[in-house]
């Protein structure tokens, strides 16, 4: 039991990134529109949160730099999402495609980045990361928390919830009604940009000392299994994000376990793929996504 | 004013072509990728002797000729080509295929298993690594098909699920054969290698092997079944319409899960050909080739078709082969995957093309109305 209790805020810093950016891919598919470059906006923010924390450690701002590392990653997921807001909203582009662009582009630019930066395929080390508070938990998990409750009360209690929601269930009868579609369309796409960014650095600043092409490793679209096995709702993604975070965590923490040693990790980093696929097996026929997602909004069509 | 009509009818004619719009979006890509290298203050021009000597060999800054980098350009191309179909087949039935990727990986695993530990008899034992590659690809990839087809499952989504399952139940494999290392397993035997000696000496010791072969037929195999079947005819009428073509009596379902098999079947061949073909030990993979992913953009470059996807594919192993070249010279060698992302942002922002010209017609429609 200790050992589980021992557990629970290692298991919190990997969920907690994963929680950001599933809320975030919430939100956008909540408006119709599906954003499969999660992965690598993820990528963007983490690459620009560690080099921003290296260059600014070395100036020697002590903990401030931090913080403002992860407000510069958060940033510039959000300015690479313009990219997807643009193709899918004003040109009525297939998501998925410029989706799979931004993904394959963060691949680039990142190490692009780093090569410049620090002549190496990886950002240098930082010396001193997040810290954990009295209770060996990282304010990420707070960050998250309060992404989610905020996600939760601007969706289902405000106004601007509902117009967000009915863009992405009906477009034409929220615009009929004179919602902006595109205008808050606009919105949701930068915001899982800004959350994905945010929890890239949230990953590099608590997980690791650097970022390196394989410091997202497949958290983006464990964040999008995390949306559909949720099922468009706060609370079901957030417990979709608990239950593949742990099974994340499990991967590296399995060593503590006699009785699950002999497993190979690898079965632990397979399982949220599977549960995915499984479930949408399951709940096939019972349509839980947005009606409208992945659709342009043409105006004046019907 | 006739003068004007005709320029206009030019351009809209060049953006309706299909061909050109990727010749221009491939331009564009590299457009942005040589002001990008520029901006951070290296030298563009270093980029394209890279990418020449890749091509042809000529090394233009000491004049000398090396057959080698042409093999080794196309022994990149192949994964690329085949894994191009694969994305490409399934789209042409209207499916989005990101798993190529998941396929590629399967096929790479169970011929790195058949070549450690399949019988060794010459002539033979590669071919059954090759064959077991297309086979665990077509049912990897027909997986897909039928859970869209029998439950509604959207393929984009299971195909990113199974691209993950499929790298790590590889290392699970893989960590199990013989001489495996946290990295790589023992060598293969002679038997398993597709290396060809005649390709060898033309081109200097390269890598290029059997698997180009193999790369030419699946291109052929390709173009006839699209073009020159029922298959192929019912697949793409489900692609251009799925209600009209299940209308028309052609199954539906069937159609479906038969091109996500085949289309696992060709990026499985390709995983099979890098496996035997560009090594010569089993890889236990810490991460994606990602041959798989960048088939999405062969695929999209390429239109398509069997010869857009060759074309499209050979520019991407050139780029590839084009790597190592440029880091020599202090030109970052991942602006290679930034122009390909590039390519596939711009392919996706083609739509604006089509908006483009609906506002010209809708204009000139205008000016005619007006005019009477």
């Amino acid at each position: 039991m200790s050992t589980l209790l021992r557990m629970i805020p290692s298991v919190l810093m990997i969920v907690s990134p994963i929680l950001i950016t599933a809320i975030g891919g919430m939100i956008c598919e909540k408006s119709g529109v599906v954003n499969i470059a999660l992965e690598g906006l993820m990528g963007l923010g983490a690459c620009a949160a560690a080099s921003a924390h290296v260059l600014m450690e070395a100036t020697g701002m002590g903990t401030p730099s931090v913080w403002l590392a992860l407000a510069i990653g958060a940033g510039v997921g959000l300015v690479f999402s313009i990219i997807h807001a643009v193709a899918a909203i004003n040109f009525n582009a297939d998501q998925t495609i410029s989706g799979t662009g931004i993904n394959l582009l963060a691949d680039g630019v990142t190490i692009f980045v780093a090569q410049i930066l620090f002549s190496a395929d990886r950002t240098r080390e930082f010396r001193m990361g997040m810290q954990t508070d009295k209770l060996g938990i990282y304010p990420t998990a707070y960050i998250a928390l309060v992404v989610v409750i905020l996600a939760w009360f601007v969706l289902y209690k405000l106004p601007f919830g509902m117009h967000l929601r009915a863009c992405g269930e009906h477009p034409q009868a929220a615009d009929s009604v004179g919602i902006n579609v595109r205008k808050i369309r606009y919105i949701a796409v930068l915001t899982s940009g800004l959350l994905a960014g945010l929890a890239g650095g949230c990953i590099v600043l608590t997980q690791t000392i650097q970022y390196t092409s394989n410091t997202i490793n497949g958290r983006g679209f464990i964040a999008l299994a995390a949306v559909s096995f949720g099922r468009w709702r706060p609370v079901g993604v957030t417990f979709a994000a608990f239950l593949f975070g742990t099974a994340q965590a499990f991967s590296i923490i399995a060593v503590n376990f006699p009785a699950l040693k002999a497993l190979p990790t690898e079965v632990f980093n397979i399982l949220p793929y599977v549960i995915t696929l499984i479930a949408l097996v399951l709940f096939s026929g019972k349509n839980f996504a947005p009606r409208a997602n992945g659709q342009p909004f043409i105006k004046g069509a019907s | 004013m006739k003068t004007l009509k005709k320029k206009e009818s030019f351009a809209s004619r060049l953006l309706s072509s299909d061909g050109a719009v990727s010749i221009l979006v491939v331009i564009m890509g590299f457009l942005v990728g040589t002001v990008l290298v520029a901006l951070v203050g290296r030298n563009p021009l270093n980029m394209y002797k890279a990418i020449l000597q890749s091509l042809t060999g000529y090394n233009i800054d000491n004049g000398k000729m090396n057959v080698r980098y042409i093999g080794e350009t196309l022994n990149y191309t192949v994964p690329f080509v085949l894994c191009g179909l694969s994305m490409a087949f399934a789209a042409r039935a209207g499916l989005f295929n990101i798993g190529g990727e998941g396929q590629y990986i399967v096929g790479l695993t169970v011929a790195q298993v058949i070549a450690l530990l399949g019988p060794q008899v010459k002539g033979l034992h590669w071919i059954l690594a090759i064959l077991g590659a297309i086979i665990i690809g077509a049912l990897w990839g027909g997986v897909v098909g039928l859970l869209k087809a029998k439950f509604e499952v959207s393929e984009v989504v299971s195909t990113i699920m199974l691209n993950y399952v499929a790298l790590y139940l590889s290392r699970i494999v893989c960590l199990q054969l013989p001489g495996a290392t946290t990295y790589k397993t023992a060598n293969y035997p002679e038997t398993a290698l597709l290396n060809n000696a005649l390709f060898q000496k033309l081109t200097n010791n390269s890598m290029l092997n059997n698997g180009f072969f193999l790369m030419v037929i699946s291109l052929i195999v390709y173009w006839f079944i699209m073009e020159k079947t029922n298959l192929g005819f019912g697949l793409r009428a489900t692609g251009f319409n799925k209600e009209a073509a299940r209308c028309s009596g052609i199954p539906v379902v069937k159609s479906i899960s038969i091109s996500m098999a085949i289309a696992g079947a060709f990026a499985g061949l390709a995983g099979g050909i890098v496996a035997l073909g560009s090594f010569r030990y089993g890889r236990v993979l810490a991460g994606m080739d990602n041959y798989g992913f960048n088939g999405i953009a062969v695929a999209l470059v390429g239109n398509n078709t069997a010869i857009g996807t060759m074309l499209a594919g050979f520019l991407f192993g050139m780029l590839k082969n084009a790597q190592a070249l440029m880091q020599g010279k202090q030109i970052p060698k991942e602006i290679t995957f930034i122009i390909q992302g590039l390519i596939v942002v711009f392919i996706a922002l083609r739509s604006a093309i089509a908006l483009y010209l609906d506002w010209l017609n809708k204009r000139q429609l205008q000016k005619e109305v007006i005019s009477k």
